[in-house]
């Protein structure tokens, strides 16, 4: 399969690979698919008065899991938390020219970006209703 | 040393050039059928035609007149299967074949399964072998054939053929085996090795795609097949269509090549096949060897890397041709059946590549590999979370994972 170049710079080049504490309070963690499946993301984000001001991630998966992940902590930054919730796994699509094949590593980039949010949220005691997923079910 | 380099060799091989140069003159001046048999082009093709008969033949211990030439491997397993199906269903309609056979086998065993036909596909063990024991277990006084492969294209583990032969001749049951990856590479004797029918193919010995051979047994037993193509009769009336002569001579020509070199080739290979293995194994943790670690195709590493998926790592590695049995690599999205049937954990069969070493490999190419892979893996390991967590002694088959299916 050909990549797409935004693919594979983000693959040569990935951005904000790495981890933060993620016992502390500021810091909300996702972990999102499964080994078997071939692909697992840890996205994690450090808030400061409501404002994204870090991400990381680390990804088990290929190319497009990597870029997707890695894509994810370049718009994650800067943003508030409601404007993050707003980041929708088409755009990644669109983004990095994903062939449908590939779909689902966007859209477990959205679920990965969501659950970090929550974990975020419910440190903060914020009350908070279970994420929608992406896609309600994942089948691939 | 030039890149690529090709180390995909289980998928197909170069044509060598002293093969191509006896298969030119064949397009052009000696263009006859080999089926006309009142002109000098016929007779001049004819020739050829047997020429390459013979060396086929004498590659695997075999009479010119048991090679009943075809499109390719594929086309040989249908015919064996089908074939045989076909003229000895008054027999009995139970077949035997493993759970690790090429796609060729098992699809065609599915689909004479849909025609009425029992098929028992037997296991094989953690290190890739057949256990000849559960085939005779298996044979019942329905079956009329057993199919086993010689040696896998995955993980180039090479199955006790000679003893599953002895078996089905005790119990007067054809036994056929796909022969693909072994032909060429190690010695192949239908005699010694019991076998009735065996498949296999030019473009995986140095010869051209597009041609290949079923061997079918004439004497003790003399195995008769239903065709699969009916036409003029060729091929002793079991496929029919004019010869591919151009491709036949080459066939013939590679066939002789690996007889001669063989001896001197597997050694080379083995030799730079450990290397590859020691020099990628010794410089990581959490590799695994899949397959038999002795009994295997001279020229085969299968590894996986744990915690690395394989898709990314064949990414990473651009300028090497090889192969993974991830899903991301396949159509289907499901990972290999055949690391699958062994017993290997879905997530390690996501991170397993299959190094297929050939005879135009060099030992500069090997250690360019062997550093590749160690800086690739490296790398993706320091970006993926279930290192870091195996690292901090998290116990990975415990994690109540999302998203999973």
């Amino acid at each position: 399969m050909a990549y797409s170049e935004k693919v594979i710079e983000h693959y040569n080049n990935p951005r904000n690979v790495g981890s933060l504490d993620k016992n502390d309070p500021g810091v909300g963690t996702g972990i999102v698919g499964a080994p078997e499946c071939g692909d697992v993301m840890k996205l994690q984000i450090r808030v400061d008065k409501d404002v994204i001001v870090d991400a990381k991630f680390k990804t088990f998966g290929c190319g497009s899991a990597i870029a997707s992940s890695s894509l994810a902590t370049e718009w994650l930054k800067g943003r508030t938390v409601n404007e993050a919730m707003q980041i929708k796994n088409t755009d990644i699509v669109n983004e990095l020219h994903l062939p449908p094949v590939k779909i689902h590593c966007s859209v477990l980039a959205e679920d990965a970006i969501k659950a970090a949010l929550e974990d975020y949220r419910k440190k903060r005691g914020e009350q908070v209703a279970e994420p929608e997923p992406a896609v309600a079910e994942r089948k691939h | 040393m030039k890149l690529p380099i090709y180390m995909d060799n289980h998928s197909t091989t170069p044509v060598d050039p002293t093969v191509l140069e006896a298969m030119l003159p064949y397009f052009t001046e000696k263009f006859g059928n080999a089926a006309s048999r009142n002109h000098a082009f016929g007779w001049e093709a004819e020739a050829a035609v047997d020429a390459a008969r013979q060396q086929i033949a004498g590659l695997i211990n075999a009479d010119a007149k048991e090679i009943v030439f075809t499109s390719g491997a594929t086309e040989s397993d249908n015919l064996a299967l089908r074939g045989v199906a076909d003229m000895y269903r008054e027999k009995g309609d139970h077949m035997i074949t493993t759970v690790t056979e090429h796609r060729a086998i098992l699809d065609t065993a599915k689909r004479l399964e849909k025609l009425g036909f029992s098929v028992t596909y037997v296991p094989v063990q953690a290190d890739g072998l057949v256990d000849p024991e559960v085939i005779r277990k298996a044979i019942t006084p329905k079956t009329i054939l057993i199919s086993v492969i010689l040696a896998n294209n995955e993980i180039g583990t090479i199955n006790p053929v000679a003893e599953i032969g002895r078996i089905a001749k005790e119990h007067g049951v054809l036994f056929h085996s796909d022969a693909t990856q072994a032909v060429g590479k190690i010695p192949v004797d239908v005699q010694a090795m019991g076998i009735d029918l065996m498949s296999f193919s030019a473009h995986k010995m140095y010869g051209p795609k597009g041609v290949g051979a079923l061997y079918v047994r004439r004497k003790n037993p003399r195995v008769r097949l239903a065709p699969m193509i009916d036409g003029g009769g060729h091929e002793r009336g079991m496929r029919s269509g004019t010869l591919p002569v151009p491709l036949v001579v080459g066939f013939g020509k590679a066939a002789e090549i690996c007889r001669q070199m063989m001896p001197e080739e597997s050694k080379r290979l083995t030799a730079l096949r450990n290397r590859l293995q020691d020099g990628i194994m010794k410089q990581l943790d959490e590799v695994y060897l899949n397959g038999h670690p002795t009994q295997r195709l001279p020229n085969n590493v299968n590894i996986s890397f744990a915690y690395v998926e394989g898709e990314s790592l064949l990414m990473g590695l651009k300028d090497i041709a090889l192969s993974s049995g991830s899903a991301c690599t396949s159509a289907s999205l499901e990972p290999s059946y055949v690391l699958k049937a062994l017993g290997v954990g879905s997530d390690l069969a996501h991170s397993s590549i299959r190094y297929g070493l050939g005879r135009f490999n060099t030992e500069e190419e090997v250690e360019y590999v062997i550093q590749r892979s160690v800086e690739i893996v490296t790398k993706l390991r320091e970006m993926s979370p279930l290192y870091e967590m195996a690292k901090e002694g998290v116990d990975l088959s415990k994690v109540a994972w999302k998203g999973e299916h």
